[in-house]
């Protein structure tokens, strides 16, 4: 019988497609009602650090410089009360081959699509993992398929986005462009079942783990450079593994709790999957349109359970505004002589904001930069966004609105982190996870709490409201 | 008429509207979506007709023929006053004004 290569026909196929393109039997980690045993997914399925660290050393990753932005410091201390505003440090990671720490998820991800034997990897993404896994897999002699998310239905491409299909081609990829839509996955799905390639996805174990030794990293520089431990680490975030990884990496390499942050660009009001709004944003990734539907449901993925799942490791969730980051950028630039891409400055921007509340002695390490560019340039993407109307201008950050205005701060003083509020996002988390059960386990209990990194007695709570039974 | 062996960028019709998810917003229902892909050209064609192309990656791949020798032209924009006022703000507030 001939296959049904339809829209339906394929994503009925999702599972089997899933469990060949990625090596993992997920199934085998279920447990409960709802749960899986996550620690055994990334133990059976991952690899040690150690391994990681001599994967990636040996191909071009890892190893960024830590470095003090001693300017900037000075500058959060011309707003911040007497003896706050710690010193910032930036974790360099546009240093890695493709220029971005997307270098080590992908590293470990082909280093295992080599391993099991596949000829080729695909990777669904507009980002910087396009030309992460573009650039891994020439080293590894595989073939490399990128799927982007890159126009409108005017044939108008985000710059950003363009210049990403440049890298991937310049590293060898085949790179697929798709108009606005989440049928993307279709698209994504057909090609896995066509060419028989590695899914090398940002969510399994492998690409996740690979972030470990950024984390790792970051406390053995900073104790190495301070003689101290820091006092926080704040990671954009979109889909988590970012955070997941780092957070992850710090807990095998310190004893100490290590403050994580998470941040995100306030894009509110934009629908991600709408045609009109998505040149209308000036930020592909990193954005809360990602990150808090990421939070709450980590497993919208494109595997069946994703490695990342941040609310497990996050302390304290803020959000930036566009005009913010924009600003910090060209800060980066004219204070420190470094110039780096917008996306990865989004931690930056709140780290800017959060040092003024800490001692003129603790560390702050944002931990990322990206490499920058034609189409990835604060430059590029300001004069894109006025080209489609975006007013922008000098003011309050808070007076932005997505989609509208980008509001660049008419003063330092004006940068601003906003806190979200993580009870919410995590009692939003554990209604996903319910979905339409009636009860569950006490194992299925206990995961709820390792997922949500809260109390018994939150979940307790939470599964209260919800009018849900649990086993004692 | 493009030769064979040619470079150049397809564009085709992946799900055309009324055949779209359900689940996505009013903009988008009212689209078709679509894709672009490269490759050299397997037979010699006309710009605009429906050919078939060998990808980067030696795969098979249809669609409209829309460019010959696909380029990139995206650049650094037009200039943003915005920016050289940022300079102005920092540095002025680090080193004093009239920096």
């Amino acid at each position: 019988m001939k296959r049904d290569d339809s829209y339906q026909g394929v994503l009925s196929r999702r599972n089997e497609i899933m469990k060949a393109s990625v090596g993992i039997d997920y199934s085998r980690y279920e447990t409960g009602i709802i749960g899986f045993d996550y620690e055994r997914l990334m133990r059976e399925t991952g690899y040690d650090l150690a391994t990681i660290a001599a994967i990636q050393h040996s191909h071009g990753v890892g190893n960024t410089p830590l470095k003090e932005l001693a300017n900037i410091t000075a500058l959060v201390r011309k707003v911040a009360a007497p003896g706050r505003g710690a010193r910032l440090f930036i974790k360099d990671e546009a240093q890695n081959d493709s220029g971005s720490f997307k270098a080590r998820r992908a590293s470990i991800a082909c280093h295992r699509a080599k391993a099991l034997g596949f000829t080729g990897v695909i990777a669904a993404t507009s980002g910087n993992y396009g030309a992460a896994v573009a650039s891994q897999a020439a080293k590894y002699g595989l073939k490399c398929i990128v799927v982007q998310e890159c126009y409108d239905s005017q044939g108008i491409g985000q710059p950003e986005i363009i210049e990403k299909a440049r890298a991937c081609e310049a590293y060898g990829a085949e790179v697929v462009q798709l108009s606005v839509g989440p049928e993307l996955f279709y698209t994504f799905l057909s090609l896995l079942e066509t060419t028989g390639y590695f899914n090398a996805s940002l969510y399994t174990p492998f690409g996740v783990a690979g972030i470990e030794t950024l984390g790792s990293e970051l406390i053995t520089d900073c104790l190495a450079q301070t003689g101290r431990l820091p006092d926080g680490v704040i990671v954009t975030n979109a889909g988590g593994g970012n955070l997941t990884g780092t957070a992850r990496g710090i807990l095998k390499t310190t004893d100490h709790v290590i403050p994580m942050i998470g941040a995100s660009v306030n894009l509110k009001g934009l629908h991600m999957a709408d045609d009109h709004d998505f040149n209308r944003k000036s930020f592909t990734t990193g954005h809360t349109g990602f990150g808090l539907p990421f939070m709450t449901n980590p497993d919208r993925s494109d595997v069946p359970r994703s490695a990342a799942r941040p609310l497990r490791y996050i302390d304290r969730y803020v959000t930036v505004r566009q005009g913010e980051v924009f600003f910090i950028t060209e800060t980066l630039a004219a204070l420190e002589g470094i110039e780096r891409g917008p996306a990865g400055n989004i931690s930056l921007a709140a780290a800017f904001s959060l040092a003024q509340e800490l001692p003129a002695d603790h560390i702050l390490i944002v931990q990322e930069t990206e490499y920058t560019g034609a189409g990835k340039h604060h430059q590029a993407q300001l004069a894109f966004a006025r080209s489609r109307g975006i007013e922008i201008r000098f003011g309050d950050p808070v007076t932005e609105i997505a989609g509208q205005s980008i509001v660049l701060p008419a003063d330092i003083g004006q940068i601003r982190a906003v806190d979200l509020d993580l009870e919410t996002i995590r009692k939003s988390a554990i209604k996903n996870q319910i979905r339409n059960h009636a009860q569950i386990t006490a194992s299925d209990f206990a995961y709820l709490q390792a997922e949500t990194k809260a109390p018994a007695a939150f979940v307790a709570a939470s599964l209260g409201e919800l009018n849900i039974q649990w086993e004692e | 008429m493009i030769a064979k062996g040619t470079w150049v960028q397809i564009h085709r019709i992946i799900l055309p509207v009324g055949s779209r998810s359900e689940s996505i917003p009013e903009h988008t229902q009212k689209v078709p979506f679509e894709m672009w892909d490269k490759g050299w050209l397997n037979a010699a064609s006309e710009l605009g007709s429906f050919v078939t192309v060998t990808t980067a990656t030696g795969r098979t791949e249809t669609g409209t023929l829309i460019a010959v020798h696909p380029s990139y032209h995206h650049d650094y924009g037009d200039f943003v006053p915005e920016i050289l006022e940022i300079d102005r703000i920092v540095k002025s507030a680090l080193y004093g004004d009239g920096q």
